[in-house]
């Protein structure tokens, strides 16, 4: 029942890992579109 | 958000949607609906998923073979966009399938490892794909780096096949779920839900690839946009 405990959990683990590095990459990513629109914005002005 | 915006992220949680409701009904036919297996017992749950997530790993490496050939065939950054997302999730499944089946093989062959055919090429398979992504980080010229990525990606491919046939041509204690080889032989029930786990694993691969593959587009047009040169002023 261990094993089987620990199989699926890693299913789990590893499923959350790549959603979660995806979504830390797509905020990053908004970030950077929030500060390019911050500068498009100053320049503007 | 923009009408454009929206009609992207539409499609992508419809597909997330259906693919959480699909993995939530093969779990529960795993542990409800298929029986107890007679010799292994409740470990032998674990082939489920194990199987479902080898099937994913395999399809994912196939998709980075085609998108590998669509590249040097096109030289559209499309076709290496979906080469790159594949990879990384190929790389997570067999990294389940090899982690799983350890945790499999430890109560019914005695030990978590062995040096059988199998195994041997899933293990040289995951460290090929990881070279796949170093290979990438290595080279600073987009157009080099898809390239070499796209040769490699057709190159690396030829660990499927090989891991597909290594328990048909060589002698190995791995079992054989097609011909019932080894220590198992499915139940009608035993089939249903490991169908339903392929079903799932493969609506979940859609829906990562998806994800993966927006992220990547965002971020091309991130850099278009500095291109431009509104991030350098």
């Amino acid at each position: 029942m261990v094993y089987l405990a620990a199989a699926y959990s890693v299913f789990w683990l590893l499923t959350f890992v790549l959603v979660f590095s995806v979504w830390v990459r797509q905020r990053r990513l908004e970030r950077d579109i929030a500060a390019l629109q911050d500068r498009l914005e100053a320049n503007e002005v | 958000m923009t009408a454009g915006a929206k009609a992207n992220v539409v499609p992508g949680l419809c597909l997330t949607v259906i693919s959480a409701v699909a993995v939530l009904v093969a779990l529960a036919m795993v542990f409800l609906y298929a029986p107890r297996e007679a010799t292994m017992g409740e470990v032998q749950r674990i082939f489920y998923f194990h199987v479902a997530s080898a099937w994913v790993g395999f399809f994912a490496f196939f998709v980075t073979f085609l998108g590998s050939i669509g590249y040097l065939a096109r030289e559209e950054r499309r076709w290496d966009v979906l080469a790159l997302s594949s990879v990384e999730i190929g790389l997570t499944f067999i990294t389940m399938t090899v982690v799983t089946g350890s945790l499999w093989a430890r109560p019914v062959w005695g030990t978590y490892w062995t040096w059988e055919p199998r195994l041997t090429i899933s293990a040289v398979q995951l460290l090929i794909y990881l070279a796949y992504g170093m290979l990438r980080a290595s080279i600073e010229d987009p157009q080099r780096r898809a390239r070499f990525a796209a040769v490699y990606g057709i190159v690396a491919f030829v660990t499927v096949p090989l891991s597909w046939f290594a328990i048909r041509w060589w002698r190995t204690i791995h079992p054989n779920i097609l011909t019932g080889r080894g220590e198992m032989a499915l139940t009608p029930r035993m089939v249903h839900t490991l169908l339903a786990s392929l079903v799932a694993f493969t609506l979940l691969y859609a829906t990562l690839l998806w994800q993966r593959m927006r992220l990547e587009w965002v971020r091309d047009r991130v850099s278009a946009i500095r291109g431009a040169g509104i991030g350098d002023q």
